[in-house]
């Protein structure tokens, strides 16, 4: 469970996020939709405590992040901004997260196994592809087996494939019961995994819905969603 | 808090690029110490002894001091030119915490790196010196090692810190090496600036190290080895902090 309280974050005068409040329930994939620039990356770098808010708070499970000890164990996160040393090897760079949380190293391998990135692990990341680094994210994001994830715009860079497999990854995680929070810039491709919808433009949030009623009046998803942002990005 | 210690020691050792800037200190320091021992043996044959040798022995830590410098800048800095210190706070959200457990897998790397540095020196240095050798026991001589790893180590996390404080590896090596070059050169014994730039934190480091010349009205110093390294305990301490606080206030992300 994620809680967003009145979250604001000013960066000089970019207004980022603008008392934003909702949130987040286990058990369904909830996707956190806006155009670009809207503020979705900014949110959850505030709910991971890399940035700090302006206003407001992001709870997880009732704690802010900054408080969890050995957080990989309770949130799985990805971030859209690369967030690994391209000199080192995929395994190492799990092996150090792993370690710093007190995860076996078994829980490395089997991460890898699941993103399917056996081959590569060895390798050192500056010669991934983006795909290859997402699925490395992502299995960085699943190294703890935590109850609630957050994913910052996972699709990108993935083959069709590759979208197909974290579509299903995405909705098993869900169904396990955990708590599945997943950006996107496309409306269509969400549709498709969640059910919960957060709509965000400028900072502010537009819509707390889901997938079923928002498409119910609208007619369509797509129109929907460029009604609902109608003024485009800034 | 020894997770993150083995962790923060897991980065280290696993970026290849990182480990090999310490690969010229531990070559040449040695090496040039050979030769600076044959050269100083070879002006001084025939002639009364009354220098000090083991300013022959440690004169090459001045250029030795650059690759850990680069180390102590590269290991933090290049976790924030790749992105990676995100990673490292999310896995450690505690910023002090993270921080602290990074200066102590420096702090043991570079004790080691600069304890075989520091030997190997001191016995390249004494084969090249000859008849003009000193013993591993003599006077003054493990006081120098002592120094010379404690130097070492400082140069290190002064760099560190210095690149915490100023998030940038570019920034705190154009401050870095030139310092360290002059300072080299004798930065520390021109007279006209003497009064100040005595107590720069390499130069109050020299002191313990014998490349200064006690008493000397150009060459010495005001004050005497141990106090030298007190003041260069305290600019690494100063520069250390500076990154905490600089970690501890700021977002992570520009
Ligand atoms: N670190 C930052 N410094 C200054 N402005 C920022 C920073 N991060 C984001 N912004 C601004 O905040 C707004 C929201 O950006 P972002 O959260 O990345 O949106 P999204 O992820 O929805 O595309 C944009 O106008 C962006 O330029
Ligand atoms: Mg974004």
């Amino acid at each position: 469970m994620i809680d967003i309280r009145h979250l604001t974050k000013r960066y000089g005068r970019t207004l980022a996020v603008d008392d934003l409040s909702f949130t987040v329930k286990p058990g369904h994939v909830t996707a956190f939709l806006g155009p670009n620039g809207a503020g979705k990356s900014t949110t959850m770098r505030l709910m991971l405590g890399l940035d700090w808010p302006t206003h407001g708070e992001a709870l997880i499970d009732g704690e802010r992040y900054e408080r969890l000890r050995h957080p990989l164990h309770r949130v799985g996160a990805m971030l859209e901004a690369r967030s690994m040393h391209g000199g080192r090897t995929g395994y190492h760079h799990l092996l150090w997260m792993a370690q710093s949380n007190r995860l076996p190293k078994a829980r490395v391998n089997r991460v890898v196994e699941m993103v399917g990135l056996q081959d590569a692990a060895h390798r050192r990341v500056s010669g991934y592809s983006l795909g290859m680094t997402q699925r490395l994210g992502i299995a960085a994001a699943l190294l703890g087996d935590p109850p609630v994830l957050l994913l910052d715009e996972p699709v990108n860079g993935l083959d069709p494939e590759g979208i197909v497999w974290i579509r299903h990854l995405l909705k098993d995680l869900a169904a396990e019961g955990r708590t599945v929070f997943v950006s996107s810039h496309f409306m269509a491709e969400t549709a498709l995994t969640a059910q919960h919808l957060i709509v965000i433009g400028r900072g502010r949030l537009l819509a707390d819905t889901t997938v079923a009623e928002l498409a119910g009046q609208a007619g369509s998803l797509e129109e929907a969603f460029i009604r609902l942002t109608a003024g485009g990005p800034r | 808090m020894t997770s993150i210690l083995l962790s923060e020691w897991t980065k280290i050792r696993t970026v290849r690029s990182t480990v090999w800037t310490l690969l010229p200190t531990l070559l040449f320091s040695p090496a040039i110490a050979f030769l600076a021992g044959r050269s100083f043996s070879d002006s001084l044959a025939g002639r009364p002894r009354d220098f000090d040798p083991l300013f022959a022995t440690f004169y090459s830590l001045t250029l030795g001091q650059l690759g850990v410098a680069v180390f102590g800048v590269l290991v933090i800095g290049s976790e924030h030119s790749t992105g990676a210190i995100r990673s490292a706070l999310m896995a450690v959200p505690q910023r002090g915490k993270l921080y602290l457990a990074k200066v102590c897998a420096i702090i043991l790397v570079m004790l080691g790196i600069s304890a075989v540095t520091a030997v190997a020196t001191f016995f390249a240095a004494q084969a090249g010196l000859g008849p003009h050798k000193v013993t591993l026991g003599a006077d003054g001589v493990p006081e120098a090692l002592i120094g010379a790893v404690l130097y070492l180590t400082m140069i290190c996390l002064l760099a560190t810190g210095l690149t915490a404080t100023l998030r940038s590896s570019i920034a705190a090596l154009v401050i870095l090496l030139p310092l360290l070059f002059l300072g080299g050169a004798g930065l520390g014994n021109i007279p006209q600036i003497k009064d100040f730039a005595q107590y720069l934190p390499d130069q109050a480091g020299m002191v313990i190290l014998h490349l200064t010349v006690p008493d000397h009205p150009q060459f010495g110093r005001d004050y005497g080895p141990w106090t030298g390294l007190g003041i260069m305990a305290l600019w690494t301490l100063a520069a250390l902090l500076g990154g905490l606080f600089t970690l501890r206030r700021r977002d992570a992300v520009h």
